[in-house]
């Protein structure tokens, strides 16, 4: 019975289902090059898991057995030029094994070409700009404003109470499920990161320079990143919200908003 | 031992170190100097933890209850600055003070007044550090990295920090240059390189990386002074310049000064396992060889730091590839300490503790190292706590740990007396040499 549950709770144990609830593990993501990721990170991780009970077992035996206490008396050996080219030429062998699929996707990450739609994204102190290059929508992206709220100094406001503290917007960027977009990333200011980790992307948004990075979401949904490069004081409060909708609702709302962007411009 | 020459002293002040303050401030006695040091060092180390515990406390619960966004990232700054630069750092030169001259034999360091001015530039140079806490505009707030243009929105405290940085370097660089100049030139007659100790193998190593990268940073903090008093455009792109370029040259110097900060805690604890497992050091010359490898590839993988800026492809398979070799002469060393202790005759007093904490949790550590190398999982770990928590692993069980065992069964004998007496080399079971 004991066993029986003991397995059973290791079988869940395993089952990323669990751990992706518990949020501890990197997700998995929505795009292709984010399940790479995810199992590069995973692969690395087993490595050293294998790597560390090996190592840590022979010490821990010998930490055990070698002690003065239980009589051992210390061995003559210094030195052992066989031992030293073993554990040389494994390790690289390993680290090969290793570099050889992180090449791989790294040569995926950087193809940006023939995407589908492109967006402008220039970082604020402390907001997002997005503007979509082939239609003529544009607008800022701040902090939503629960989170805004709640997140004043001893506002009083239980952020738990808060859905998506720190992680909502007022305007999200909303993109076609299955199509390619490109991400043309720059600042107004100072250096921001641009970092959504279920699409698995992260590039600096420098002054003066225009970065380029490409995803492919293949799931519908809301996904929620923040800012990756220390900005000043409300680095921790320019969250980034991406909707992934299908691509008829996509044409949607693309046309709403240049709708609306028409009749804000026919009273000006 | 008595002198013979006659001074104009009173005669009972012929011997012993000088008497109140002035035996600290002027002093050119490498125990003294080593001892100051550390002090400052640890003093350093609980004003650098009062700022971690702020930074803790208010991170505990969502929602900010005790400090302004701003005033936070001050602790974050300046917490990283005292502690790199005020606490480990220190305290290994202090460790190397007391401990070089006595495992090679010689009588001092090489430059006893240089050795002076090292330390007491140190206290200047934190006094300024800290008091930009109370300027206005507050502490620098950029991370310890201080990356333009971020870090010249930095108010009156920004040419305060630049100053304070300045000063730590040429007291390192002073610092390196005597630990070298002794290390080669003031060994005992029959001590040839490979057989001195590894704690001064370690510091010799780590003594050339200091002359190597310390002037870099310099280099990089003069040129946003000059960014911000003089006009001149090295990082700001509206003058012609290149925020990255900063970075390249802050991490051509970051990297190496990680390197710095460990590699004497290699050599303490490649001192500390073989005396408390009763049993020579595994593999010798192999571990020197090691940490000469780690030296040399520290410098050519410093844009493993970088990998989100934007970098060519190119660029990132190099790091990328560079930065995992790291992991074989380090795995080599991990590896000869267990086989130190294989069949040895181990006891676990608390240097030994301490030594063993560090294999276990300086390996994790490295373990995080390896999978932050893989330069795509980077792009989910860069700027994350992921990352804070692989330097902490290596850096506190790696670093720290090792210096605190160290000074207790190293700095031994009693102030300013003659050190012919090798009481470390007794301590740490090696008669390779001989001592008078």
């Amino acid at each position: 019975m004991i066993r029986k549950s003991f397995l059973s709770m290791l079988g869940l144990f395993v089952a990323s289902n669990v751990r992706a609830d518990w949020a501890l593990n990197m997700p998995k993501g929505v795009t292709d090059l984010s399940a790479e990721t995810y199992g590069l990170h995973m692969m690395v991780f087993w490595w050293c898991v294998a790597i560390g009970l090996l190592v840590f077992g022979v010490m821990i035996i010998s930490l055990v057995l070698h002690r003065k206490s239980r009589g051992a008396k210390a061995a003559d050996f210094s030195h052992s030029m066989t031992a030293e080219i073993i554990w040389t030429a494994i390790p690289v062998v390993i680290l090969l094994v290793m570099a050889v699929p992180a090449a791989e996707t790294m040569v995926k990450l950087e193809d940006s070409r023939d995407p589908d739609i492109s967006i402008v994204i220039t970082a604020y102190q402390w907001k997002w700009h997005y503007k979509y290059q082939d239609e003529d929508i544009e607008f800022y992206s701040s902090l939503a404003r629960p989170s805004l709220e709640a997140r004043r100094k001893q506002s009083g406001i239980d952020p738990n109470a808060v859905d998506n503290y720190l992680l909502d917007v007022d305007r999200p960027v909303v993109v076609p499920r299955g199509a390619k977009v490109r991400l043309l990333l720059t600042s107004n200011d100072v250096v921001h990161s641009w970092w959504v980790p279920d699409l698995a992307i992260k590039k600096d948004a420098v002054p003066g320079i225009v970065n380029e990075a490409w995803f492919k979401v293949n799931e519908a949904g809301t996904y929620r990143g923040q800012c990756a490069e220390l900005c000043g004081k409300d680095h921790g409060y320019m969250p980034i919200v991406v909707e992934v909708v299908e691509p008829d609702a996509f044409q949607a709302w693309v046309d709403t908003r240049k709708e609306s962007a028409e009749q804000v411009a026919s009273t000006q | 031992m008595t002198t013979a020459v006659a001074d104009a002293h009173d005669s009972h002040d012929e011997h012993g170190p000088a008497k109140g303050i002035g035996r600290w401030l002027f002093s050119t006695n490498h125990k003294d100097i080593g001892t100051m040091y550390l002090v400052f060092s640890l003093t350093m180390f609980f004003i650098g933890g009062a700022m971690a515990l702020v930074i803790r406390s208010e991170l505990a619960v969502p929602g900010l209850q005790f400090v302004h966004p701003e005033f936070f990232n001050s602790m974050t700054t300046m917490h990283a600055l005292i502690m790199v630069f005020g606490a480990v750092m220190p305290a290994f030169v202090g460790l190397a003070n007391w401990m070089i001259p006595l495992m090679i034999g010689a009588p001092d360091m090489a430059l006893p007044r240089m050795n002076n001015w090292s330390f007491w530039i140190l206290p200047v140079a934190f006094g300024i550090l800290l008091s930009t806490l109370l300027m206005p505009g507050g502490a620098p707030a950029s991370g310890w990295t201080m990356y333009p243009p971020l870090v010249l929105q930095t108010g009156d405290a920004f040419p305060f920090l630049i100053f304070s940085v300045h000063l730590m370097g040429i007291s390192s660089i002073m610092g390196a240059i005597n630990v070298i100049v002794t290390i080669i030139n003031m060994r005992a007659p029959e001590m040839t390189l490979l057989r001195m100790p590894m704690f001064v193998w370690t510091w010799l190593i780590t003594a050339y990386l200091l002359i190597a990268v310390m002037p870099v940073l310099a280099g990089a903090v003069t040129m946003l002074l000059t960014d911000q008093f003089f006009g001149t455009s090295f990082f700001l792109a509206a003058g012609g310049g290149d925020p990255v370029m900063f970075q390249h040259i802050f991490w051509f110097f970051g990297h190496p000064e990680v390197y710095i900060m460990i590699l004497p805690a290699f050599g303490v604890v490649s001192e500390i396992i073989p005396t408390f497992a009763r049993k020579k050091l595994f593999g010798h010359d192999s571990m020197v060889y090691a940490a000469a490898s780690i030296a040399f590839l520290s410098f050519i993988v410093w844009a493993h730091h970088m990998f989100t800026v934007g970098m060519p492809l190119t660029g990132q398979m190099f790091f990328m590839f560079a930065t995992m070799l790291i992991a074989v002469p380090t795995g080599v060393k991990v590896f000869n300490w267990v086989a130190t202790m294989w069949r040895g005759a181990m006891t676990f007093e608390t240097p030994m503790l301490f030594s063993l904490a560090f294999v276990f949790l300086f390996t994790i550590g490295g373990f995080s190292g390896l999978m932050l190398a893989i330069a795509p999982a980077d792009i989910q770990y860069h700027d994350t706590y992921f990352v804070v928590a692989h330097f902490h692993y290596v850096l506190v069980p790696g670093s720290v740990s090792p210096s605190w065992p160290a000074p207790i069964i190293g700095c031994r004998s009693g102030p300013v007396t003659c050190t012919t007496r090798n009481s470390a080399s007794c301590i740490s079971g090696r008669r390779q040499y001989s001592s008078t």
